[in-house]
């Protein structure tokens, strides 16, 4: 037995509004950068829905992950070792820019450039990929909330097989929101797709990092990851995938999506792991019984053997005690409510979520009926089968059954809880319909509900020790944006990552401050140094059409 | 100017080359990257990559036999000269098939798609430009050495390139055994030792990150925490930069 630890997260999906506010700051703290303008760490994809990269999740298309052989051995779906070696110098699988979409920006210059004239002036959209007009046709979230369903919705890959029965009822009553980022697996395919070897995956809390020294910009890993979590930098030329915030994480805070979710619906914790077990737990034969064979392969740090064991093998004592505290485990082993996305991927990802209630509850009002009580909820979930067929092509490999126990015990913790804020007896049989107690019932309520910022987050820092290496505290943060065109010609102009620009990278790296390196900041790429596209007074005096500039 | 053409320049060429690749290696790994431009568009390189790529792995093998293997070893173990020539000139013409036509179908790509031909650099077109008189003197000489069998007019590099090629590598560089071949071949020389000289500098490194190790790797690599170099050991700051389109206009 090979105990590891495994930095992971919970996401509960009935407290997700899809205000998008995780994908937006982890942009901002991430990939806020030239070349990796397409590239979304965290997205949050409205369901039914294509998902980013659209229909991503058609391995018979894109080949990601892993399949078993014929002689129930794990080979990766897009080929052996030699096949993949075969292709490299044309990636069969990985998708385009349109299948993501190309990225642009605004000419907000001809707003204020305009010269004066009956029309107001407008900001035409340009490919930030060629610098020309284009026209808009996807985005990174172009159905969101359901936008434009009614068209691409039949696309969606988890409809095939029940979209003939269910699509009206769908269209009238479902929809509920997946926020995504890298599923930290326990068996990356990104990383065994990797010729380079540069993927690699943490000893000490699992967090899978791509090493951009070692990196050669093969792009296997793209098509590796079932999850399409891993984007290509055109610009570096390199894979470049969420971090986990390591930098965070290391010194005790949460990842930047989870500290600025405005629901509250994500917990981060430890999980302790067989590491010895996994390839088998994976190469299970049973799609359906990944899920389980994965909670297999997980140990229980409140086992005195388990930690005297992990403690043996060199897992320090804070991390057993945080171990134990750990949310996400009472969420995947406790309550039994938290399940793995596509586990038939056969990666073992460990960024896991609870399904939504939510639709059940206000189908069920609409009708006219008391959504909160524990007859009618438990009788709704099993007439509105379509979500739960759904959900379980989601989160079970197709198999209802852990869905609708999981959807039994959220029911049944709103119908008990009702009683406790009505202050009236609460029915213990409500409880034990579920396999729980009440005590449970409540602990459980308050972990997913009222839980404050220590509950749910409960990282124990890196150790002191490896101080040097931490990112936090050694970093330099050198990325940036080199100065201009240095080449002048038009073909020339995004400066590449090699040889030529080591000059002025010197002198962007030495300078004090921006004003020292000649050329304009772009606003996109602004670090903070400098005035970003600042004009001079004259040359705002000198702008046609500006009242009072010319006249 | 025979020797400095001959002698001179190639090893300077070499050594340029070796320097180079250590340099960039211990100054530029981020920088070490095929660039690719698969992302914006596939369509031609599906077809126009391979064709170029595995062409060149036949010609590299074509160089190898050619150059590196005497005549006189070819000989003593009784392969006729009618022999070898048909085996060459026919891989030799298969090779500069696909490579010229894959080397067509991406340059053509490069200057047709609008977000490739953004992301090519100065040192790209430098680079190509020289790579592409490499091939065409290549297929020159291919072409030549297939035709001039038929009528008679025949220039055996094997007695002259060759010996010259392993002369430099032994020491003992002869310039006068390649001065009296015909231009194409002094031209497909001069400028491929030209290439080499660049190569470092240019994204043709990433033919040394050939990832024959991962035939043999474990699937799932481990690594400690512990393990990182400085945020800069071995590589400098990230770079690179794209500018709005409204901040070029004019």
């Amino acid at each position: 037995m090979r105990i590891m630890a495994q930095m992971a997260m919970v996401m509960n999906l009935d407290k997700c509004i899809g205000c998008h506010t995780c994908s937006v700051t982890c942009k901002q703290a991430w990939t806020n950068r030239t070349g990796t303008e397409y590239v979304w760490f965290n997205n949050v994809e409205t369901r039914p829905g294509l998902g980013y990269p659209r229909r991503y999740e058609d391995q018979e298309q894109w080949k990601g992950g892993w399949k078993l052989k014929s002689n129930g051995r794990l080979t990766l779906k897009s080929g052996g070792r030699l096949q993949r070696l075969a292709s490299i110098f044309s990636n069969p699988k990985m998708p385009g820019i349109k299948d993501y979409y190309e990225p642009w920006t605004y000419d907000y210059e001809n707003l204020l450039n305009a010269p004066a004239q009956k029309n107001f002036p407008v900001a035409r959209p340009h490919s930030m990929l060629t610098g020309e007009p284009m026209q808009v046709t996807w985005g990174a979230n172009w159905d969101d909330d359901l936008g434009g369903t009614y068209k691409h919705g039949v696309d969606d890959v988890m409809l095939a097989g029940i979209a003939d029965k269910v699509k009206f009822e769908f269209e009238q009553t479902f929809m509920f929101y997946l926020p995504r980022i890298c599923e930290h697996c326990l068996n990356p395919a990104c990383a065994a797709s990797c010729p380079s070897g540069a993927i690699y995956k943490r000893s000490e809390d699992g967090i899978v990092l791509v090493d951009q020294n070692r990196c050669r910009g093969w792009r296997m890993c793209i098509s590796g990851c079932p999850y399409k979590k891993i984007y290509f930098n055109h610009k570096t030329g390199k894979a470049e995938k969420c971090t986990f915030c390591y930098p965070r994480v290391e010194v005790g805070i949460p990842t930047v999506c989870s500290e600025t979710c405005v629901g509250r619906l994500r917990y981060i914790g430890l999980m302790l792991y067989d590491a010895d077990a996994v390839l088998a737990a994976a190469s299970l034969a049973d799609d359906q019984g990944l899920y389980q064979a994965q909670r297999d392969v997980f140990l229980d740090p409140r086992d005195p053997a388990v930690a005297r064991e992990a403690e043996r093998q060199g897992i320090p004592v804070d991390w057993l005690e945080a171990a134990r505290r750990s949310p996400v485990l009472r969420l995947i082993k406790d309550y039994e409510v938290a399940l793995p996305l596509h586990p038939e991927y056969r990666t073992m990802p460990m960024v896991w979520y609870i399904p939504p209630l939510s639709p059940v509850v206000t189908a069920l009002q609409e009708t006219g009926h008391d959504g909160e009580n524990a007859g009618n909820l438990f009788g709704a979930i099993d007439a509105l089968r379509i979500p739960i067929e759904y959900l379980a092509n989601l989160f079970t490999a197709g198999d209802v059954g852990p869905v609708r126990r999981v959807l039994d015990k959220l029911a049944a913790m709103r119908s008990y809880m009702r009683d406790v804020n009505l202050g009236t007896e609460p029915q213990e049989d409500i409880a034990a319909a579920v396999g729980m107690t009440g005590t449970e019932v409540r602990e459980m309520f308050r972990l997913l509900a009222i839980a404050k910022y220590d509950e749910r987050y409960v990282i124990p820092t890196a150790h002191v020790e490896h101080a040097h290496a931490l990112e936090e505290l050694a970093t330099e943060c050198p990325v940036g944006e080199g100065p201009g065109e240095a080449f002048g010609s038009r073909s020339g102009a995004p400066v590449p990552v090699a040889i030529q620009t080591l000059r002025e990278t010197k002198a962007r790296m030495q300078a004090d401050d921006m004003a020292q390196v000649p050329g304009s900041v772009s606003y996109l790429q602004w670090d903070g140094k400098g005035v970003p596209g600042k004009a001079t007074p004259q040359e705002v005096a000198e702008r046609p059409g500006i009242p009072g500039g010319d006249r | 100017m025979t020797t400095f053409l001959w002698v001179v320049f190639p090893y300077l060429a070499i050594g340029a080359f070796v320097a180079g690749l250590i340099w960039r290696y211990r100054y530029d790994k981020f920088g070490w990257t095929t660039r690719s431009s698969q992302l914006y568009e596939n369509r031609l390189l599906r077809i126009g990559s391979p064709l170029f790529h595995f062409g060149l792995l036949l010609a590299i093998v074509g160089h190898a036999m050619g150059l590196i293997i005497p005549k006189a070893w070819t000989d003593a173990i009784g392969i006729e000269q009618d022999v070898y020539h048909l085996a060459a000139v026919g891989g030799g013409v298969t090779a500069g098939l696909m490579i010229t036509a894959g080397f067509i179908i991406l340059v053509f790509r490069r200057r047709t798609t609008s977000s490739v031909f953004q992301a090519t650099t100065v040192n790209d077109k430098v680079m190509y430009l020289i790579l592409g008189l490499v091939i065409l003197l290549g297929m020159w000489n291919t072409l030549s050495t297939a035709i001039g069998e038929f009528i008679g007019n025949h220039y055996n590099y094997r007695e002259g390139v060759s010996p010259w090629f392993r002369s430099i590598f032994t020491l003992s560089p002869n310039p006068d055994l390649i001065a009296s071949a015909p231009f194409q071949f002094q031209a497909h020389a001069f400028l491929a030792f030209l290439l080499l000289m660049i190569w470092p500098f240019t994204r043709l490194v990433h033919v040394f990150s050939a990832p024959f190790g991962y035939v043999n790797r474990p699937y799932i690599v481990y690594r400690s925490a512990g393990d990182r170099p400085g945020p800069t050991a071995g590589s400098r700051a990230p770079q690179g930069t794209w500018r709005s389109p409204t901040a070029r206009k004019g």
